[in-house]
């Protein structure tokens, strides 16, 4: 019980009315800076975080803490309502998110996002109170080969991703892939692929410019084309009764926003993984495991719940590493971690005994926080859905602003920019043509991760692949990675088989 | 010509007035920012040029030491040669002041393309400089450097350092050990410091020469243990850990700097404004008290010419290293 009275104590102190206000105002600002494309949680944490030096260490993390939570929610606003991420955490859910929004079910989305992510936080916050020592621990069993087996299974989940056209979709990823590697080597320092010698590509292709080329150019230009000028986004009248609906709907979502939440826990805890990868595989497993994949990218409430469980569950997820072992989980914490040091704490295996009202004040904080934002989206859906009520040459131009601004501010680099219209138009072509783009953003996003793990393995071992399967904790992950590609073959011949054997019924 | 050139024209003689007044009322060296001033990091999010950076940020902005404020914006790419060389391009701008690593000198030496001098550059101030020490994990049975050169020589290639990248700080210094000692290690590189001292703990590396504020948290839960301080005199938070100078290595001795510059061709005003605001920033109470809870050296402040001198003697010692190391010729 021990746990049970930190956890009291920790409420106490989240309650304080200093740190409540704190919280709220905190929550709200990560909102508007996750539904502002190209701003994400880095951007919001890193920029108000000389403004926390004004109020004691724990009222600072709780203000940010509630930054980078409002903006996992906030993310899914402008992936609904625009098509374009808020935020990178949340690309995957523009797969459905926006398919719903077109069809004038914004505001089921909307839900879905909105109780996914309270779910997922919720549940991630429970854990961490639970088993945040053991789970540290699991956390630093986690070397190269570890990280670099966890990228496979990140991949293997995405095998159904890019609909029937295998080639097409390998095609895609050898695309992301290639974009991954521009930029520098991290591992001998050395530039490649630096095109036409423009400085501009010595930070690498972030993936957010590929995300917004694709999902905020590329889908302009094809709605475009598709209505010929004449867009008519159906409207969705606003009535609670929709709400309650929406609610009913999500039933059937429930156990993809269970098995969401413990992935994106466990994915955000690792150090370097995050909450993108987490909602990108969550999205992929819960397509993987649908009992009609088929209508994923197609507007399916699932396909939004995942990822939006996963990345709040993950940026949960990711404070475990960041305030047990010191190491960030994601880049939003590695800020956070900066601004820990700042003032004066030491993070790290001592930080729960030394400054216990941090610790669980920030613990008792992630559960109010929770509580809180899922409130505010849910009220605040009806002002969302209005903006889709603008016509489309209004709300176009605003779109293609709203990418120009999201592609310049992380960088301030218009190098940036430029690469967002070439990729819109590439990918715009490369959609006409039937290639699914979806693989190409993932690739973009695993790739370096991927390549770090596996050479960092390699130069550690001196070239010895057998690392990978010696390592129990690797051989297991690889081993369910290879069920999962293994498994969607095996359905697909079945059903093969079926259809066949009644093809022979009828002809006997 | 348009109204409002026309209104502005009129101005003109106001405004030359009014300056006027202020220069002779003033000395000329009272020159301030126009507009916020870039604060340029030539690293990542999160590392510790990074967080440097956005303390002096919020120093300089709750004791009102500028009335326009300082926005970091990291430009990582390329081990820092993207922030050099944006800096090379804004030549003569007074509003861009950026915070070094050592990567200051070696990006230039390794990328000679990029076409960067750094004498160019105009120096502001040394803030800090940052130290390192050799750790192992505290299961190991490695109490001292002498037990540590022992080990490494038996296990050879099979010896894993955890580092932060070919040519970086850990690199050199790295080499440094294998160049004074004979002995070939395998050097595995992460994104960042946090992540070499995790590896560590996670024994997934067998040892690293981080920073005191990467190991810290670690070597107080006792997870970890320093061999030797790369520094001349023991850090305070590690009184019973020897200096390489008391095993009798003094030539192992390693700093990171961490300085401000701006870009070459910057105003004399501007240049003598900013050593003058840096000062206020190292003088202050939240800076001095950083650096002694984060083991970095901020004793000694060095500005303008003092400074040059200083990167001068560093780039000659780093062209030395790298070229130990076979990194450049």
């Amino acid at each position: 019980m021990e746990i049970l009275d930190a956890l009291l104590q920790g409420f106490a102190t989240a309650l304080s009315p200093q740190n409540l206000m704190l919280m709220m105002l905190g929550c709200i600002i990560g909102l508007f800076v996750g539904a502002m494309p190209g701003l994400g949680s880095v951007n919001g944490v890193a920029i108000l975080l000389p403004v926390t030096f004004l109020v004691p260490p724990t009222g600072a993390i709780i203000f940010l803490a509630a930054v980078y939570y409002g903006a996992m929610y906030g993310g899914a606003i402008s992936s609904i309502m625009l098509g374009i991420p808020g935020a990178s955490t949340a690309v995957a859910t523009v797969f459905d998110g926006r398919p719903l929004a077109l069809q004038g079910k914004a505001d089921w989305a909307l839900v879905a996002a909105a109780v996914g992510s309270f779910v997922g936080g919720t549940v991630s916050v429970i854990l961490f109170t639970l088993f945040a020592p053991p789970l540290a621990d699991f956390a630093l069993k986690f070397g190269p080969q570890e990280e670099f087996a966890l990228m496979m299974l990140a991949f293997a989940t995405f095998i159904g991703l890019g609909g029937d056209d295998i080639p097409k979709t390998i095609f895609s990823i050898a695309v992301g892939l290639v974009l991954a590697a521009v930029g520098l080597d991290e591992i001998s320092g050395q530039p490649r692929m630096i095109f036409f010698d423009l400085p501009g590509f010595y930070h690498g292709i972030n993936f957010l410019v590929l995300a917004i080329g694709i999902y905020g150019i590329g889908e302009i230009l094809w709605t475009l084309e598709t209505s010929q000028g004449d867009v008519k986004v159906s409207q969705a009248s606003f009535a609670a009764k929709r709400i309650v609906d929406a609610f009913k709907k999500l039933k059937a979502s429930i156990v993809t926003i269970i098995s969401s939440s413990f992935l994106g826990y466990f994915v955000g805890i690792l150090p370097a993984a995050g909450a993108t990868p987490a909602s990108l595989m969550a999205y992929g497993v819960a397509k993987t495991m649908s009992k009609d994949p088929n209508t994923f990218g197609k507007g399916n409430m699932s396909g939004v719940a995942a990822p939006e469980t996963a990345n709040n569950a993950a940026s949960t997820g990711s404070m475990l590493p960041m305030i047990t072992l010191g190491i960030p989980g994601s880049p939003t914490t590695a800020i956070l971690l900066g601004g820990m040091i700042i003032w004066g704490l030491r993070p790290g295996p001592l930080l729960f005994v030394n400054q216990p009202e941090f610790v669980w004040g920030l613990i008792g904080s992630l559960y109010m926080a929770n509580f809180f934002t899922v409130i505010i989206n849910i009220a605040f859906i009806p002002l969302f859905v209005s903006v889709l009520k603008l016509p489309f040459t209004i709300l176009a131009p605003i779109i293609f602003v709203l990418c120009i601004v999201g592609g310049y501010a992380p960088t301030q680099d218009l190098h940036d920019v430029w690469l967002i219209v070439i990729f819109g138009v590439v990918f715009y072509l490369l959609r006409k043509l039937n290639y699914p783009v979806a693989p190409a953003v993932l690739a973009i996003v695993l790739g370096p991760l991927t390549e770090r793990a596996l050479r960092q393995s390699l130069v550690a071992e001196q070239g010895d692949i057998t690392t990978f399967i010696e390592r129990p904790l690797s051989a297991t992950i690889l081993v369910l990675a290879v069920l999962l590609i293994v498994l969607p073959a095996i359905k697909m011949a079945r059903q093969k088989n079926n259809r066949t054997s009644v093809a022979d019924g009828k002809q006997p | 010509m348009s109204f409002s050139s026309l209104k502005k024209l009129a101005l003109l003689p106001v405004i030359a007035v009014c300056s006027l007044a202020v220069i002779s009322s003033t000395a000329l060296a009272q020159w301030a920012p126009k507009k916020p001033v870039e604060f340029i990091i030539m690293a990542g999010t999160g590392g510790g040029a990074d967080q440097m950076a956005r303390l002096m940020q919020s120093i300089i902005q709750k004791n009102e030491f500028s009335k326009q404020p300082f926005i970091p914006i990291n430009k990582p790419g390329g081990s820092g040669a993207e922030a050099l060389r944006y800096l090379k391009d804004k030549s003569g701008d007074d509003h861009i002041v950026m915070i070094t690593l050592n990567s200051f000198y070696t990006t230039p030496l390794q990328n000679p393309d990029l076409g960067v001098d750094i004498s160019t550059f105009t120096p502001i101030g040394r803030m800090a400089l940052d130290t390192f020490l050799l750790w192992v994990h505290s299961d190991s049975d490695i109490k001292s450097l002498e037990d540590y050169v022992g080990a490494v020589k038996v296990k050879g290639k099979d010896w894993k350092m955890g580092g932060t990248g070919q040519g970086q700080e850990d690199s050199l210094l790295t080499g440094m050990l294998q160049n004074k000692f004979g002995f070939e290690v395998t050097y595995v590189p992460f994104p960042g410091g946090g992540t070499v001292a995790k590896n560590l703990i996670g024994k997934h590396i067998d040892s690293t020469v981080n920073n005191p504020s990467e190991q810290l948290g670690f070597f107080e839960a006792g997870q970890s243990r320093p061999l030797v301080a790369f520094t001349p005199d023991r850090l305070p938070q590690f009184p019973d850990v020897p200096t390489s100078a008391e095993v009798g290595h003094g030539d192992l001795v390693y700093f990171m700097q961490r300085s401000i510059n701006a870009p070459p061709g910057v105003s004399a005003e501007a240049q003598a404004y900013y050593i003058d605001l840096f000062k206020k920033v190292f003088d202050s109470k939240e800076w001095q008290e950083f650096c002694a809870s984060d083991g970095i050296f901020c004793d000694e402040w060095l500005a303008g010419d003092d400074l040059a001198a200083y990167h001068q003697t560093e780039k000659a010692k780093h062209t030395d290293l790298l070229k130990g190391m076979g990194l450049i010729k």
